[in-house]
């Protein structure tokens, strides 16, 4: 990065990749501001595992005292409760599996927060994302690329950054490894230098998602039908937030072959399963499309899919693409495909962009 | 161990934010200064150091006693307003349980009482929260209304800290003696900012705070009148007359003293003169920048507040852009993480949504000048413009 200096407002959850961020570009020159976001009150007044507890915010000022540069910690608990909390509720009541962070990245980071520092006359933001922001010399455009360490590549939360996201982001994370970030903590003096990545949802109080989100619509807990492809009656689940697709375990039946979860019909409050066959698929049906060079790939493209975050990239072609809506057929079928999460097309290291799941597709 | 170049401090720092903390007056450090290492006898040691030790003790009660018109024997020192409040509440509460459990206060008390009364609730006492108008007063006629038969005390404070409202202390003060109703008020703002006076107020409990007059921070105390039944809050000693456990905090006490002797000493005319200031910057700002609304009564309030709201402007964003040009301003209620939080004050005044997230709180204190003053009133109109511009929020 050979930037003149830029007042950058970094993202600080007091993790360890944050941090590391945060030294970097004041190792660089730039004049960098740490900002640790509330995003919610804990449950009760107590704080939890997860991020951005009390803890956290001690742990980043402490980095931020380190390093000298100032310190806030900014209130952006509405928003995040409309655009992350209530679209997470919202998706389990219809029988979807959400992806919090990708919301709270596309409406919260890069948006809320993104405002936030040009109130604060700073052009920039910076995050400890394990992913790339280059830009092409001759376009000018901007493009997102995977992480240099495979095992840690975050791309695929950032799919739905655009343009003017991407030239106002730094992410000095992105061409390190993992470890690294780790030895170059240490020989900073950060005390948090070992401490374990947060794995859970940040807002829910044990990754207990299914009770958090029935605190917010008890009526998603009225036991309905299991039942197997041809519509016969199986037994009877709990509430269709306890399960997500390709579920096996907690289905509560006595079957002679292992059966999972195949489909969940919030509607009729049905939970379809089936043998691990039924659970594969050809392809998806991808909606609400973002392009991050704000162009769509045409169809007959040959690219790479994730269908979520810790999957591997696969081959897959899209059929046929429009302005709302996406069809894409893997190159071999896949499991599990989950309505609700977020289909991410790569082609080589770079992020195309994607959209959130609708549904399968069989083509037999 | 610093290594960034840590030149984003502003080279200028100009305080407003007095209603959070204010900066000990040289006189009071002056007093403090033999209580640690020389004359740091234990009040309670029947030895020279112990007697020598309990005389300074009384006299510094004197002293306090003699700012709101109590006798010393009336003065219990705490570690602090918050102390002060939850000591009364729970004290007078618990104390005539038996005659009743119901608490009256209002929406806009700090949160050392609001939370308090959350307390009480759980050990079962009932409470009702009297409403305030768009000014943030509350009428005592609300308050006389709220009575019931089993009405042990009633709190409301003297004046607001977030938007300085003034309340009629006083007219409530006189109904619930009619009453023989126990009457508490937090007096932690108006004590040396405006003329306190417990038989005035016909107040039974005062909470004070030594660190929001020029004291130092960690210690305040509650006023008790004379035959007022109260049950301790610490348990252990035998210390204050057996009101509050806990080996005193001498040289805070010292400080508390003289921080009260010097509020006394020049109350009118310091107070004049920070509402002079405060006047010069709410008149500076409504002149320079549009839909500037004051939040709180224009007159009736403490001599130092301004609470504005400003119309596309987030109220934490004009903070920090505020604290990045070395001036230091709240809006009004600090969260436990270090971030803000929506003002429940502001929420209980009904304004529109948008006037309670554009609000700022300056609280000007005696070390400021005029020209601190004109220097916000060069920043603050060039941070709101920018920040208009930028229309987040329009």
């Amino acid at each position: 990065m050979h930037d003149p200096r830029l007042r950058v407002i970094v993202a600080m959850s007091g993790g360890v990749d944050s941090s590391v961020a945060a030294a970097l570009l004041v190792e660089e020159g730039h004049e960098v501001i740490g900002v640790t976001m509330k995003l919610h009150h804990g449950e009760g007044g107590r704080q939890f595992g997860g991020c951005c507890t009390f803890e956290d915010v001690e742990d980043a000022r402490r980095v931020a005292r380190v390093l000298g540069i100032p310190h806030y910690v900014v209130n952006l608990i509405e928003a995040f409760e409309r655009a992350v909390v209530d679209d997470f509720v919202s998706e389990y009541g219809r029988g979807r599996t959400p992806n919090p962070c990708i919301r709270c990245n596309q409406h919260v980071k890069f948006d809320v927060l993104m405002r936030r520092a040009q109130e604060l006359e700073a052009e920039h933001i910076a995050t400890g994302h394990y992913a790339r922001i280059s830009r092409d010399g001759t376009t000018g455009q901007y493009r997102l690329l995977r992480g240099v360490d495979e095992s840690k590549d975050q791309s695929y939360v950032l799919y739905m950054m655009n343009q003017e996201q991407l030239a106002r982001t730094l992410m000095p994370l992105g061409w390190r490894e993992k470890a690294d970030t780790r030895t170059l903590a240490r020989r900073l003096g950060m005390d948090i230098a070992d401490k374990p990545d947060s794995q859970e949802i940040c807002f829910v109080e044990h990754d207990d998602y299914a009770r958090f989100v029935l605190s917010r619509n008890p009526s998603l807990s009225r036991p309905g039908d299991i039942v197997d492809s041809a519509g016969n009656r199986l037994g009877q689940h709990r509430g269709v937030v306890h399960y997500t697709i390709g579920q096996r375990h907690g289905l509560g039946l006595a079957m002679p072959h292992p059966v999972y979860v195949t489909s969940i019909d919030a509607a009729t409050n049905t939970l379809t399963v089936g043998p691990a066959e039924e659970l594969l698929a050809d392809g998806l049906v991808v909606a609400d499309l973002h392009w991050v060079s704000g162009s769509a790939p045409g169809p007959g493209s040959d690219l790479e899919v994730k269908i979520r975050y810790n999957a591997a990239a696969v081959p897959a072609r899209i059929a046929e693409v429009g302005t709302e809506s996406a069809t894409a057929h893997f190159q071999d079928p896949q499991r599990a495909v989950t309505p609700g999460q977020a289909a991410v097309f790569y082609r080589g290291e770079e992020v195309l962009g994607g959209g959130t799941i609708e549904a399968s597709v069989c083509l037999s | 161990m610093f290594w960034g170049d840590d030149c984003m401090r502003p080279s200028r720092q100009i305080y407003m934010d007095h209603a959070a903390t204010t900066p000990v007056h040289p006189a009071v450090v002056e007093a403090m200064r033999p209580y640690f290492a020389d004359r740091f006898g234990n009040p309670s040691s029947l030895h020279l150091f112990g007697r020598e030790a309990k005389d300074t003790l009384e006299t510094a009660r004197e002293k306090v006693a003699a700012l709101i018109g109590a006798t010393p024997g009336e003065i219990v020192f705490t570690s602090g307003g918050t102390e002060s409040d939850n000591f009364a509440l729970v004290g007078a509460a618990r104390a005539n349980e038996r005659r009743g459990r119901h608490v009256v206060t209002s929406v806009i008390e700090h949160h050392a009482v609001l939370e308090t009364c959350v307390f009480l609730e759980e050990l079962g006492f009932n409470v009702t929260r009297v409403p305030v108008d768009r000014d943030g007063f509350v009428d005592p006629d609300d308050v006389e209304r709220a009575l019931r038969p089993d009405t042990v005390l009633v709190s409301i404070m003297a004046s607001n800290n977030e938007i300085g409202t003034l309340e009629p202390v006083a007219e409530i003060g006189v109904r619930l003696k009619e009453r023989s109703i126990p009457f508490h008020c937090d007096a932690v703002q108006s004590a040396g900012a405006v003329s306190v006076n417990v038989e005035e107020m016909n107040a039974d409990l005062l909470s004070l705070s030594a660190h929001k007059l020029y004291g130092p921070k960690g210690v305040g105390a509650l006023y008790i009148r004379r035959g007022t039944r109260m049950k301790p809050l610490l348990h252990g000693g035998e210390q204050e007359r057996a009101r509050r456990a806990g080996t005193e905090n001498l040289p805070g006490i010292v400080g508390f003293g003289v921080a009260c002797e010097v509020a006394r000493g020049d109350l009118t005319q310091t107070s004049h003169y920070v509402g002079q200031l405060r006047d010069r910057l709410i008149d500076g700002l409504t002149a320079a920048v549009e839909a500037v609304a004051l939040n709180g009564h224009r007159t009736q309030r403490l001599p130092g507040n301004v609470n504005v709201s400003i119309k596309g402007c987030e109220g934490e964003s004009l903070v920090l852009n505020l604290d990045l040009v070395g001036v230091a301003a709240s809006t009004g209620s600090a969260c436990s993480s270090g971030s803000l939080s929506p003002s429940h004050v502001l929420k209980a005044l009904g304004l529109p949504q948008e006037l309670e997230q554009s609000a700022i709180r300056l609280t000007l204190g005696r070390t400021n000048t005029e020209e601190e003053v004109d220097a916000v009133l060069e920043e603050l109109p060039r941070i709101v413009s920018r920040l208009r511009s930028l229309g987040h929020h329009a």
